[in-house]
């Protein structure tokens, strides 16, 4: 998995930079809690991190973080409204079923969110479904038949989630493999998109 | 593999001259405390950790009485020496709470006044006041600020009560299997166990000891109902079923299915150990619990004096305080960006489960104190 830890490393780089010192993070999925454990060392966040799965939670405790063991498709119901500066979900937007719910609980808890996911929508994935296959790659590594992921997406796709969602985007970031910053055809060139965004004032 | 107990261990003796004025009003001018303590308190007085009983246990966590492994402390699977509350490393306190009836002084203690036992005239005492006496017994033993306070259930429900009345002298709380208050189910249960026993005719109204009786009926019935509460129906489906003690029915009154059996066995232990008097009171003091009612039942401001770090375990078959009674707390410390952390533990055990040696649960233990100790040691 060493291969995906560098995606998350990428990906955690670009989250800190969007982070204010000193802000509250809810961070969810937060695995081992290694991202809420580097904002704490970075940027002085204090935050709690939400995760299902028992080894994670244990590995959470271990690395001295908070954290909420709890099923983020039930929603963050128990978390109070505009709670956190910053709802988190990083690299998991692609695996929840309850896509809208969990997005719209985010908009309620935080004020503002920061997800990140693998751009399906790459050449070499694009290439890849030209000659039949299934997308396999450093930021989608899974088989089709062992993959968490349910709900692949282009960074077309989330913009136009966005507009009709009354999302406002504050912040976008897409990188390719090397971490380079990319502006031109991010939907075609970009592996990773990093978003920071807020509800849209009506 | 059972990991090494902490082995013979001897209960002390506290006395307090200076009055207390409990949450009912009354005043008890003296009293006296029974605990025991496990591994040594370092020079700065800083690896101090309370642990708080829930309705029917003592101050005898961890250990054994004279190599007899029948007396083995109630959870000594979880504190001793290499274990997830490490003995080598902090050092252990239990304590029978005031009103007790394992060497505390309680309503079948001696009334110093009237030299007769205290029976129906000792006080009514609450969590608040246990918590109060805690303090004081960590004053007396030189303990300015605790490493943690650790209870499960009502146990649980003395730690948060500390985090809430002494933010000052408590670093952590570790809080299982409990609830900010008591539904009005759980009351209902408590409710019927009292029942039991003042309906019992050899209760005498609560002054039996002169009667030299015991009101053994009641504290079976209410020990029965009260063992029901702490078992989830799955697992008592897995250890009884519905065996029979023989082959065939019956058709008459007699103990015919195995959980009838151990039910009874149960009830009938219990009966001969513990004080009819304390049972009432322990169980009205759960009910009485409810920290948030003075802040109009807000938990989240109640707490808002609260320093300490929390982590908060639930079980997932525990019906009696469920896994969202658990949340309500976290969620009223999360609302106070307070340091907590949760765990809801998937477990068949029910209640009980806080008082088994589950891996995940004592893992989660052991590396909340693994923190603890780091966290005392950087300062």
């Amino acid at each position: 998995m060493s291969r995906h830890n560098k995606v998350r490393r990428q990906d955690y780089q670009i989250i800190t930079e969007m982070i204010l010192d000193g802000s509250t993070v809810l961070d969810l999925g937060c695995g081992d809690g290694s991202l809420l454990s580097h904002l704490k060392k970075t940027r002085n966040v204090s935050g709690y991190g939400v995760e299902k799965d028992d080894r994670n939670v244990l590995a959470s405790l271990s690395n001295g973080i908070n954290v909420v063991q709890s099923d983020l498709e039930q929603g963050l119901a128990g978390f109070g409204d505009e709670t956190f500066d910053y709802v988190v979900l990083s690299l998991t937007l692609q695996a929840v079923h309850q896509t809208e719910t969990i997005i719209n609980e985010m908009l309620r808890v935080g004020r503002q969110v920061i997800v990140t996911f693998p751009n399906f929508g790459f050449w070499r994935h694009r290439l890849q479904i030209f000659f039949g296959q299934t997308p396999v790659s450093k930021e989608l590594p899974y088989q089709w038949y062992d993959t968490p992921n349910v709900h692949v997406l282009t960074i077309n796709d989330f913009e136009k989630f966005c507009a009709h969602h009354n999302v406002r985007i504050i912040d976008r970031v897409v990188i390719n493999e090397t971490s380079r910053s990319i502006n031109i055809l991010p939907n075609l060139l970009g592996t990773l998109a990093i978003y920071r965004f807020d509800k849209e004032q009506r | 593999m059972m990991k090494l107990s902490i082995g013979d261990v001897q209960p002390q003796r506290m006395l307090f001259d200076e009055p207390i004025l409990l949450k009912c009003g009354e005043i008890l001018s003296n009293y006296q405390l029974t605990f025991e303590t496990y591994g040594t308190l370092n020079e700065e007085k800083t690896n101090a950790v309370l642990v708080c009983h829930a309705l029917n246990a003592s101050h005898h966590v961890a250990g054994t009485y004279n190599g007899d492994e029948k007396t083995i402390g109630w959870w000594d699977n979880l504190i001793g020496p290499g274990k997830p509350l490490d003995t080598n490393l902090f050092f252990v306190i239990g304590v029978n709470n005031l009103g007790g009836c394992h060497g505390s002084t309680g309503p079948s203690s001696i009334n110093p006044v009237t030299t007769e036992p205290w029976g129906s005239t000792f006080p009514m005492v609450t969590v608040e006041d246990w918590v109060e006496t805690q303090a004081r017994l960590g004053t007396k033993l030189g303990i300015e600020v605790f490493a943690a306070v650790i209870g499960g259930s009502l146990g649980g429900m003395q730690a948060l009560q500390w985090t809430i009345d002494q933010p000052k002298r408590l670093k952590n709380a570790v809080i299982v299997a409990a609830a900010p208050k008591l539904s009005a189910q759980n009351i209902a249960f408590n409710e019927v166990a009292r029942q039991a026993i003042t309906l019992d005719p050899e209760f005498y109204d609560g002054d039996f000891y002169q009667q030299k009786v015991l009101p053994r009926t009641g504290l079976k019935i209410a020990r029965m109902i009260g063992h029901i509460t702490y078992l989830s129906d799955d697992a008592m489906d897995a250890k009884f079923g519905r065996s029979l003690r023989e082959d065939a029915l019956k058709f008459n009154f007699d103990t015919e299915f195995q959980i009838e059996s151990y039910l009874r066995y149960q009830g009938d232990k219990f009966a001969e150990s513990f004080d009819a008097n304390t049972y009432l009171r322990i169980t009205k003091a759960l009910d009485y619990f409810d920290p948030a009612a003075k802040c109009s039942g807000k938990l989240a401001a109640t707490l808002c004096h609260s320093q300490a770090n929390y982590l908060v375990i639930s079980f997932t078959s525990d019906w009696r305080f469920s896994p969202k009674r658990s949340r309500e707390m976290v969620d009223a410390l999360v609302a106070n960006k307070l340091n907590v952390s949760y765990a809801e533990i998937d477990s068949p055990h029910g209640h009980d489960a806080f008082l088994m040696d589950e891996p995940v649960y004592h893992n989660l233990i052991a590396a909340y104190f693994d923190r603890v100790w780091k966290e005392g040691k950087d300062e």
